[in-house]
């Protein structure tokens, strides 16, 4: 089924046409069916795919479901598969495709919603908790007094890092995440990673040891690395997961 | 009837949110986070440039303290904020920053020696200090006198989002997502909680506490073009004022950014001015020196936004199909700078433009014009945070006029301020909950959650054949061309009305979806309605102030006129069934103020109706100076203005180099 795109525009001329493909199916609706149902719109100068789908679904479906907040590649909210392949949305220019012609589907592997939609926030929440991913020390920090010391390059290589967004792709693009339901993905053994190069943090290999030394975690991964092939941050997330490898093989 | 009890409730996930979830939290209360989408990707995240806080361990921020960030505050907010609000956050944001620190958050760090630096233009070198070594460094930013903005890159939002989401999940505090607050529970005066709605199951769910906070943020997309994330519609607030016995504060305040890339609205932060980088016309002209000699690039926001405009009527902007723009070029900081200190502004840029602004000469310029940014009004609170018109409602960050912000934000205050305020508010607010117990039951929790459940009925009956996206986007074109950076009586007038007659267009749409779940068109009518009572707030606001005060500029009444306008402006919606806000004013009075009124030091000279009570309390102010003598400044700061605040954050902070001084 083709909707057509109701927008008018000046000018039109030069513009092409684009069609978009989109997965429509709500878990909320009894007898509702997985199925795709593609819009024609005029692909207008610098159009990403958060304009595309905010135009579809302010002109031509107001019933369409999809997440995105930021619209500017900072919060992960609007990761979903482009042509196959996990992309942020906000941050995809729908002129990349020659043929004009875009397939949309919900990122795999996280709880689905609705359309486009999926809960990844629940997910990354349970793996923040399981990684344990704040600061542990035993020191009292006297707020008033002058901070600690940190070593400059050290400060941009835990920022480095912590410009994880959790967005989801790397668990998307993952084949070890298929097998095993419980794996922690590039997001989590990159968390740890964080923490074990913060000066502010205290604990020990052997620590770490215990929250990703197994299967789901650091030895669960193939090193196939699609996480880093696909991450939107270019994490160093193949580095890293060998770090970590390293570190835990000597525990 | 679906109800979840707690103790301390929080609507709402950013960082003002969650800092006063953990403070409630260390009380042992049982405390729920809602909010509308996960908590870390709330607007906090977008926050770019930085945080202000006078460490004063950069040698650009020597000499800096908590003096100097209250007068650069109080100078920004042009004398419209709460000086006792300003002094409580200035003397709590270096403990903020330091407890992030220890938090975990990457704040960018002193290397001693010489650093290369831009300034004004010209290649600099400064030469940090050996013992500031390994501290947190500092950039500079528009409005003030020392290099005083903390960063982590520019993402420096995401980084403090993250590290207090982690510290909020460490003390399992329970976060609720995909929950919109969509009414506010009350009775007697009293709040009670909240009607929210699952946006997954749509169902209702009254959320029932001892106390509740609204951290919401603001309401920028109101507007047609805004940086804001497209989440910051300011429900929170609207749903405060339908209450009809919430008053909310200075609405028409509304920030303009000087620098969000065209035609995206994606903001470019002041960090790439404060680092160096300067505005050029459609010639390559560097303009701001003309208007500003002094501060150029780095005046206040609300300065830079009209000089821009003001350059652009000349005849100097840059014709684009999107109109007409100014360049911003950050080029002349070097590749390796920006791709070290302004990764995310070269990402969105090459993304958005397919401009790489570290590619030298006009070929990395970016296209830029000011644009809607931040909200200085919402939720009237006192300095506790708790509502003027409601017990048991407070209200941090954004999403309040506590006031900290007068008529004019400094940038790296906002992150700055949401989370002193977590840390203030949060305090006051847990104390509540401690100290106060239920006073309602479950005939009027039922009642709010039946009146909500008929509400959305009557939305899907409405059969008028309007739709409501047509009135959103006039309401938000409306903002956009006639309660914009430049304002005026016949435009704001027409606003109002316009905004009025929408307002009641409201009951003629019809929504295709007539399911109660899972229905995002069903959701955008009861938003809209709650953001066209938002726009008429700040509209009439802007009307009815006659004059010229920050970010609120009048061509009609171009000056700021303290004899007459030095109040707030205080918005209610007494009966549901009105269609207009009803205003009045809060007096600010000269007599306790720390800094009377005077000129900014940037800005239109010679353009201040002052009044005569400013020089007044200055010789009041030099009297208390000499009769104490020899003493040290915060005995003078106490004996002029003194202020309340928890003791624990009035401590002294210690500097390097002269320690608690």
């Amino acid at each position: 089924m083709i909707n057509k795109s109701t927008q008018k525009l000046d000018n039109i001329e030069g513009y092409r046409e684009i069609d978009i493909t989109v997965f429509r199916y709500s878990s909320q609706v009894k007898d509702s069916k997985p199925e795709f149902q593609t819009y024609r719109l005029v692909e207008t100068p610098g159009m990403t795919l958060y304009i595309a789908l905010i135009k579809i679904w302010s002109t031509m479906d107001h019933h369409l479901s999809f997440d995105f907040v930021c619209r500017a590649g900072i919060c992960g909210s609007c990761s979903m598969v482009v042509n196959g392949k996990p992309r942020l949305a906000c941050k995809t220019r729908t002129n990349e495709f020659e043929d004009g012609k875009i397939t949309l589907l919900p990122l795999p592997t996280f709880k689905h919603i609705k359309d486009l939609s999926v809960d990844t926030g629940n997910w990354m929440n349970a793996m923040s908790k399981q990684m344990e991913s704040w600061i542990h020390t035993k020191e009292v920090t006297d707020i008033s007094a002058i901070e600690k010391p940190i070593e400059p390059d050290v400060a941009q290589a835990v920022f480095d890092l912590d410009r994880c967004i959790e967005c989801g792709i790397c668990l998307a693009s993952c084949s070890t995440k298929i097998m095993r339901e419980d794996f922690v993905g590039a997001v989590g053994i990159n968390r740890t990673a964080r923490f074990a190069i913060d000066p502010h943090d205290e604990r020990t290999d052997e620590e770490f040891y215990e929250l990703i030394g197994d299967d789901e975690g650091v030895f669960g991964c193939m090193s196939l690395m699609g996480c880093e092939d696909h991450c939107p941050k270019d994490l160093p997330l193949q580095s890293k997961i060998a770090y970590m490898r390293r570190k835990m093989v000597k525990v | 009837m679906k109800i979840i009890y707690t103790d301390a409730l929080i609507v709402g996930g950013g960082l003002a949110g969650l800092r006063s979830a953990i403070a409630a939290r260390d009380k042992g209360l049982d405390t729920i986070v809602i909010s509308m989408v996960p908590v870390k990707r709330s607007h906090s995240a977008a926050a770019q440039g930085g945080m202000q806080a006078s460490l004063g361990n950069s040698v650009k921020g020597e000499g800096d303290n908590e003096d100097v960030h209250f007068a650069d505050t109080v100078k920004g907010s042009d004398w419209g904020c709460d000086q006792d609000v300003a002094r409580m956050f200035v003397t709590t944001a270096p403990k903020a920053i330091r407890e992030l620190a220890a938090w975990g958050v990457p704040w960018n760090r002193i290397g001693k020696g010489p650093r290369e630096v831009i300034i004004n233009g010209e290649k600099e070198t400064i030469v940090e200090k050996d013992e500031a070594h390994g501290l947190i460094n500092a950039r500079d930013f528009g409005g003030t006198k020392k290099w005083r903005t903390c960063y982590t890159s520019d993402a420096t939002g995401h980084t403090m989002l993250y590290a207090v989401a982690n510290e909020a999940l460490k003390r399992d505090i329970e976060i609720h997502d995909r929950k919109e607050a969509i009414s506010i529970i009350h009775e007697n005066g009293i709040c009670s909680g909240v009607v929210a709605r699952d946006l997954i199951t749509g169902e209702l769910i009254a959320y029932v506490a001892r106390g509740t906070m609204i951290a919401t943020g603001g309401y920028g997309r109101i507007y047609k073009q805004s940086t804001n994330a497209i989440i910051c519609k300011g429900i929170g607030i609207a749903i405060a004022l339908e209450t009809g016995i919430v008053s909310l504060g200075n609405m028409e305040a509304v920030q303009f950014h000087p620098t969000p890339i065209v035609p995206s609205g994606i903001l470019l932060t002041e960090g790439c001015r404060g680092d160096g980088g300067v505005l050029r016309d459609k010639d390559g002209y560097r303009f701001m020196p003309d208007y500003e000699p002094e501060k150029k690039e780095l005046a206040s926001r609300d300065v830079v936004s009209r000089r821009m405009i003001e350059h652009i009527r000349k005849g100097k902007g840059v014709k684009s199909p999107y109109g007409d723009h100014l360049w911003l070029d950050i080029s002349i900081l070097g590749r390796e700078h920006i791709e070290k200190n302004l990764h995310d502004i070269q990402d969105i840029s090459k993304t958005f433009n397919g401009i790489d602004p570290a590619d030298e000469g006009e070929k990395g310029w970016m296209p830029v014009l000011p644009m809607q940014h931040y909200s200085m009004g919402g939720i009237r609170v006192k300095p506790t945070g708790e509502s003027t018109g409601m017990k048991g409602l407070f209200c941090a960050g954004e999403a309040a006029c506590w006031d900290l912000h007068g008529f004019n934000r400094l940038g790296g205050n906002s992150v700055s301020e949401a989370v002193v305020a977590g840390m203030i508010v949060g305090e006051y607010f847990a104390n509540y909950c401690v100290e106060t117990h239920l006073q309602t039951n479950t005939f009027t929790i039922q009642r709010f959650l039946e009146s909500q459940k008929a509400y959305l009925q009557e939305i899907l009956s409405y059969d008028g054949g309007r739709n409501i996206f047509d009135i959103k986007d006039r309401m938000r074109t409306i903002m956009q061309e006639k309660v914009g950076v430049f304002r005026n009586g016949k435009d704001l007038t027409d606003a109002v009305n316009e905004l009025e007659d929408l307002l009641k267009m409201v009951k003629e749409i019809t929504v295709t979806d007539k399911a109660l779940c899972n229905n995002p068109e069903l959701n955008e009518v009861y938003r809209v309605t709650k953001m066209l009572k938002l726009a008429l707030c700040v509209a009439k606001g802007a009307l009815e102030r006659t004059e010229s005060r920050g970010a609120h500029f009048r061509e009609d009444f171009t000056k700021r006129d303290d004899e007459n306008w030095l109040k707030r402006t205080i918005a209610t919606w007494t009966n549901p069934n009105d269609t207009m806000p009803t205003l009045s004013y809060e007096e600010i009075d000269i007599n306790k103020m720390e800094m009377p009124p005077a000129f900014r030091g940037y800005g239109k000279k010679g353009a201040i109706i002052l009044n005569p009570l400013s020089e007044k309390r200055e010789e009041e102010i030099a009297k208390i100076k000499e009769s104490l003598g020899e003493v040290d400044r915060f005995t003078v700061q106490e004996a002029i203005m003194p202020f309340d605040l928890q003791k624990e954050y009035k401590r002294k902070n210690e500097r390097v180099g002269v320690g608690y001084d």
